[in-house]
């Protein structure tokens, strides 16, 4: 067998938010990427969501940056409406076969200006808005698509079914129809794959108990992120659909398609509660005057700053939540509303009437993905989901394949980011060796030094189709650019942003000798870069450049007005002129890269992490503050649903210790850490000297600890003990484990309390594990779980099934009447007050285990503080973005994972190592880090050292530092600088300027006026 | 002041947020009067309170920051 080279790229099926993820960091460090997406964009699920929890953020809003790098990125390839055939190979050596489908529109020629859309006479129901709304037969799936190419939907479209029309062809003026376009089969080397393929909401028609399909006012919950959405069907007012009224009441029901045995969905879904306290929130800003009522079983709110949200949710916004399963919804004859009946508690049934009904749906393995792991001979469960290996949740039955997303398991979008992360550092630690084979590096052309010259400024104002020029009379534009001081050349154009037009820009460039360029077009949001990079090539320095927002700020807005909207271009085109004449060029600096990784933290995550860079081909330093490595798993001896920990992070230390790369310092601390992302400089205290170390990366690793309770008679009774301990003893004297013929577990001991809100996420399926485990030693035992609620969420709720049908009992208390224990001699005796019978109900145990809350490590705030990392709330350090930066900080070159983030699982502390290391190789791989030239920069001479500018930076980017000659001046870091340009403002003497903000080129613009 | 007085607004907007907020309504197709004018700014933070007073002086009626 040929021992070639591994290739060095990656093929990620699924461009929802976790292939997205992978794309980014696989492109990112050395690698090509291959992002193959069966819809016509990528975004999935993500890019239909209103808001997302618990922070509330713009789902679009967050996603267009991604979709905005994705796009532009060179490494990455994307193959929209294609999908996955087949692999062949091995690892390291794949040959993914993949069809393109056929469009019906060259996309090479597609610049996506709409105006077919705009024309075409069929009208079909949207299915990005869950066919609230309708779009044409030609179409993207939404405004922001990537990419944005249009497509034809043949089942509908009049020429596909009738072979007439063609009014998209003709009105076409970059001729990108192709009705006779064909599927296209190619064939991708690659190296690993990534399965990423999301997943389908569960079908609402399925329970029709519930009415979705017959009574107009049921709609799914992904139907209502559409209805809530200002870019959705109803523009974001909230509506009835049999008859456009504002509802005065709302119902959410539970679990639709999720823990349900009777159709076959036994999982927890995972994201439902939040997702329906989130629509409730949002309900309620939208309209406060509505009723918004959950109807749920237990609320999960399992994960990092769920419990806050959920209590906000009933306390602040006045959500009301209900626990009942509803077994049908039912419509109120003569009227439009639905009746609902429920049971709270041991009261009697009641029967309330709602306007509107939304039914939380469940998340489904999606049918393709689960076709395509067939064809890939990828083993999936029951319910369609990828099997994986216990520990390792990236890992597939067929090596070289990785998943990541829901196709492993329903998760929340934190979650499938960081799996996404994971499963990309899976996938380049197998091909470590080919990285940078495959990446395409741009050819720079010599740069004009223009410098001295007075300005010549070319302006370019586009038509974009009709979109601008239906509106704005763009010659009429261009002529008056003509007229303004230092303009040598204006014209009109049908699209500035076609590949032919680019070819004009630069010829005009080179013939009219320009050094200053102006399109009046679109938003820079999205085609800044294109132009940027169009100068580039035509050797002009790219920040010589200037976008006039006369589309999104303009002929958009202003359609009824277009006497209005033309002179407003030329104020437009007038600004951007007079400020493009004061524009500078600028040049993106690079700086060395240390490459060694530090690793704070020699538990399960630190090993996990420490190993995986290793396995990357870069040195790490691994600091332990105890004289051991292990930490938590050391014991924990077995995991719900497979693994054993212990043993696991026992190979792991024999590997860390062994390994060449890594280097183990114990028993040692973090004194002082200097220097910014890429190269920094810390101080470790270890056997009482001190070691310098220089790294490039920081991953902080730091773990947590079981809480020791100062209630329940815990350290004053011998047969109190705490859920790990409990587990110890089942593993390490299981004889002495089955003399207790009465087993009492208490839940949320030092969670979600005033002090200490938030859930541990982990201690419902401990107790379920633990309890299955005692029914296995001693049948006969009898186990009793107090608990709040059970938030055995995704899969684990198999383990709750599997615990209830062994006979473990359930008994459900609210915090305000928390369970009594008292000791009767070598027993206990519990009296609480079963929320569900209403009623008091005593018990006596020979055990009484106490599900104890996971907390931060005591040291972590002291860590913080020489870090400048900041916590949360709760002690646990905060990430740069709860949703779609989990594993980084917001400080450049700092990473973090596992119990330092907040309480896991030992699976999700290994994705989440990775995940972290993942994100690390994206600076840790490069030679030198290019920052963008859009910077600060202190003129010595005005700077008198008073500091402000210190003071208001958040980034500390700006420092106030003793230069040569022993004077004090402020002094940036470049690497750090945000290019916010706070410090501007804050500096007294205007000795801090913000380069291409500068005082001069914002005033230009305003005088422009 | 006559009745068909219109006020120019200069409006300058964080990039991150209003300004690509600002492009939304626009995808959306949401109509508003023309006499509004967008600077954009990396940040409202770059803001002094010269560009303020500059925009006044340029002739503007009403100045907004958002971001």
């Amino acid at each position: 067998m040929r021992k070639a080279q591994k290739i060095g790229a990656v093929t990620v099926v699924g461009g929802g938010i976790s292939g997205i993820q992978s794309a980014l960091d696989i492109a990112n460090s050395g690698f090509k990427v291959y992002l193959v997406e069966e819809q016509p964009s990528v975004g999935g699920i993500m890019a239909r969501l209103d808001k997302t929890f618990p922070t509330n953020d713009c789902s679009s809003c967050m996603m267009g940056p991604k979709l905005v790098e994705l796009a532009n990125h060179p490494n990455i390839e994307i193959l929209a409406y294609s999908e996955l055939l087949d692999v062949k190979g091995e690892p390291g050596h794949f040959q993914a076969t993949v069809r393109k489908k056929a469009r019906a529109v060259d996309p090479e020629k597609c610049v996506g200006c709409g105006i077919c859309a705009s024309k075409c006479p069929t009208k079909v129901p949207d299915p990005f808005n869950g066919g609230l709304s309708e779009r044409r037969a030609i179409y993207v799936p939404f405004p922001q698509a990537v990419p944005l190419v249009y497509t034809i939907d043949k089942e509908h479209c009049r020429y596909f079914t009738k072979g007439k029309c063609r009014i998209c062809e003709k009105l076409c003026k970059n001729k990108a129809i192709r009705y006779d376009q064909e599927d296209e089969i190619v064939t991708l080397d690659t190296g690993a794959v990534i399965l990423a393929g999301g997943f389908e909401p569960f079908d609402a028609r399925r329970k029709a108990e519930y009415g979705y399909g017959l009574w107009p006012n049921v709609v799914t919950s992904l139907d209502y992120e559409r209805i809530l959405s200002a870019a959705g069907p109803f523009q974001g007012h909230i509506q009835r659909l049999s008859d456009g009224k504002t509802p005065d009441r709302i119902a959410w029901i539970q679990c639709v398609g999720s823990r349900d045995s009777s159709i076959g969905q036994d999982y927890c879904s995972s994201v439902c509660c939040m997702y329906a306290t989130k629509q409730a929130m949002i309900t309620k800003e939208h309209e406060r005057h509505i009723d918004t009522t959950i109807f749920f079983i237990d609320m999960r709110a399992q994960g990092k700053g769920f419990d806050r949200f959920y209590e906000r949710a009933r306390d602040e916004y006045g959500v009301r939540y209900v626990r009942s399963m509803i077994s049908r919804v039912v419509p109120v004859p003569e009227t439009d509303r639905l009746q609902i009946s429920y049971v709270e508690g041991s009261q009697s049934p009641k029967q309330e009437e709602f306007d509107m009904v939304v039914l939380s749906v469940g998340l489904c393995a999606h049918p393709s993905t689960i076709g395509l792991a067939g064809r890939l001979g990828i083993d999936v469960d029951a319910q369609g989901f990828c099997v994986t290996d216990p520990l390792d949740f990236v890992a597939t039955s067929r090596p070289g394949i990785f998943v990541s997303g829901v196709f492993q398991g329903p998760k929340d979008i934190p979650d499938s980011v960081q799996q996404g992360s994971s499963a990309a550092a899976a996938s380049t630690a197998l091909l470590s060796e080919a990285r940078g084979s495959l990446i395409h590096v741009p050819p720079r052309p010599e740069e004009k030094d223009v410098k001295g010259q007075k300005p010549r400024i070319g302006v370019f104002v586009c038509h974009c189709g009709i979109n601008i020029a239906g509106v704005v009379k763009v010659d009429e534009v261009a002529e008056y650019a003509m007229t303004l001081p230092g303009v040598e050349y204006a014209s009109n154009c049908m699209f500035a942003c076609s590949t032919d037009q680019q070819k004009e820009i630069k010829r005009v460039i080179e013939e009219k000798q320009l050094n200053r360029i102006v399109v009046a077009s679109c938003t820079p949001r999205t085609h800044e870069p294109l132009f940027r990079n169009t100068l580039r090539e035509a050797g002009l320095n790219p920040y010589l450049f200037e976008l006039a927002n006369i589309r999104e700020q303009d002929a958009w807005v202003h359609q009824n007005e277009p006497g209005s909207a033309t002179e407003k271009a030329k104020d437009l085109v007038r600004m951007a002129v007079s400020r493009s004449s004061l524009l500078e060029p600028l040049h993106d600096f690079s700086y060395e890269v240390v490459q060694r990784a530090l690793v704070i933290g020699g538990g399960l995550a630190g090993l996990t992490a420490a190993l995986s860079i290793a396995d990357q081909g870069f040195p790490v330093v691994l600091v332990e503050m105890t004289p051991e490595l292990g930490g938590n798993a050391r014991t924990v001896y077995y995991a719900q649903g497979g693994g054993k920990p212990a043993a696991h992070v026992e190979e792991l230390i024999a590997r860390a210790e062994s390994h060449p790369l890594i280097t183990v310092y114990k028993d040692a601390y973090v004194m002082s850490t200097m220097g910014s992302c890429g190269n920094f400089n810390t101080i470790l205290a270890w056997q009482g000297k001190h070691e310098e170390i220089q790294h490039g990366v920081t991953i902080v690793a730091t773990g947590g600890e079981e809480y020791k309770p100062d209630e329940y008679l815990y350290g004053q009774h011998p047969r109190v003990m705490t859920q790990r301990e409990f587990e110890s003893l089942l593993i390490n004297d299981p004889a002495r484990a089955a003399t207790f013929k009465k087993v009492t577990m208490i839940q949320c001991v030092g969670s979600r309390e005033p002090d200490n809100l938030y859930c541990s996420r982990i201690c419902c399926t401990s107790a379920m594990k633990n309890s299955i485990k005692l029914k296995e030693v001693n049948p006969g035992a009898q186990v009793s779980v107090l608990y709040r609620d059970i938030r055995t969420f995704g899969q684990r709720e198999m383990a709750y099934q599997e615990a209830r049908k062994r006979g473990v009992r359930f008994f459900r208390y609210e915090w305000e009447r928390k369970p009594e224990v008292k000791a009767d001699g070598d027993r206990l005796n519990i009296s609480m007050f079963d929320a569900n019978l209403e009623r008091q109900v005593d018990m006596d145990t020979d055990l009484l285990v106490l599900s104890a809350a996971v907390r931060p490590r005591a040291g972590c705030k002291q860590l913080s503080e020489v870090l400048r990392l900041p916590l949360d709330e709760d002690g646990f350090f905060l990430e740069a973005h709860l949703k779609l930066r989990p594993l980084d900080f917001a400080t450049a070159g700092y990473f973090l994972c596992g119990l330092a983030q907040g309480p896991k699982f030992a699976n999700e502390a290994i994705a989440q190592a990775r995940g972290a290391v993942s994100r690390a190789m994206t600076i840790l791989s490069q030679k030198e880090i290019v920052a963008e030239g859009v910077v600060t920069e202190v003129n010595p001479d005005l700077c008198r050292a008073c500091g402000e500018c210190e003071q208001t930076c958040l980034f500390a980017a700006i420092k106030v530092t003793e230069v040569e000659g022993g004077r004090k001046q402020a002094v940036v870091t470049q690497a750090l600088c945000t290019g916010c340009g706070a410090c501007n403002a804050a500096c007294p003497t205007g000795a801090a300027s913000l380069a291409h903000f500068r005082d001069k080129q914002v005033n230009a613009v305003i005088q422009a006026l | 002041m006559s009745d068909t007085f219109e006020p120019k607004i200069v409006a300058f907007l964080c990039n991150w947020c209003a300004y690509a907020g600002a492009d939304l309504a626009g995808v959306a197709r949401m109509q508003y009067p023309t006499n509004v004018r967008l600077i954009r700014l990396m940040c409202t933070g770059r803001i002094n309170h010269a560009f303020l007073l500059n925009a006044f002086r340029a002739g503007a009626d009403g100045v907004m920051v958002s971001g």
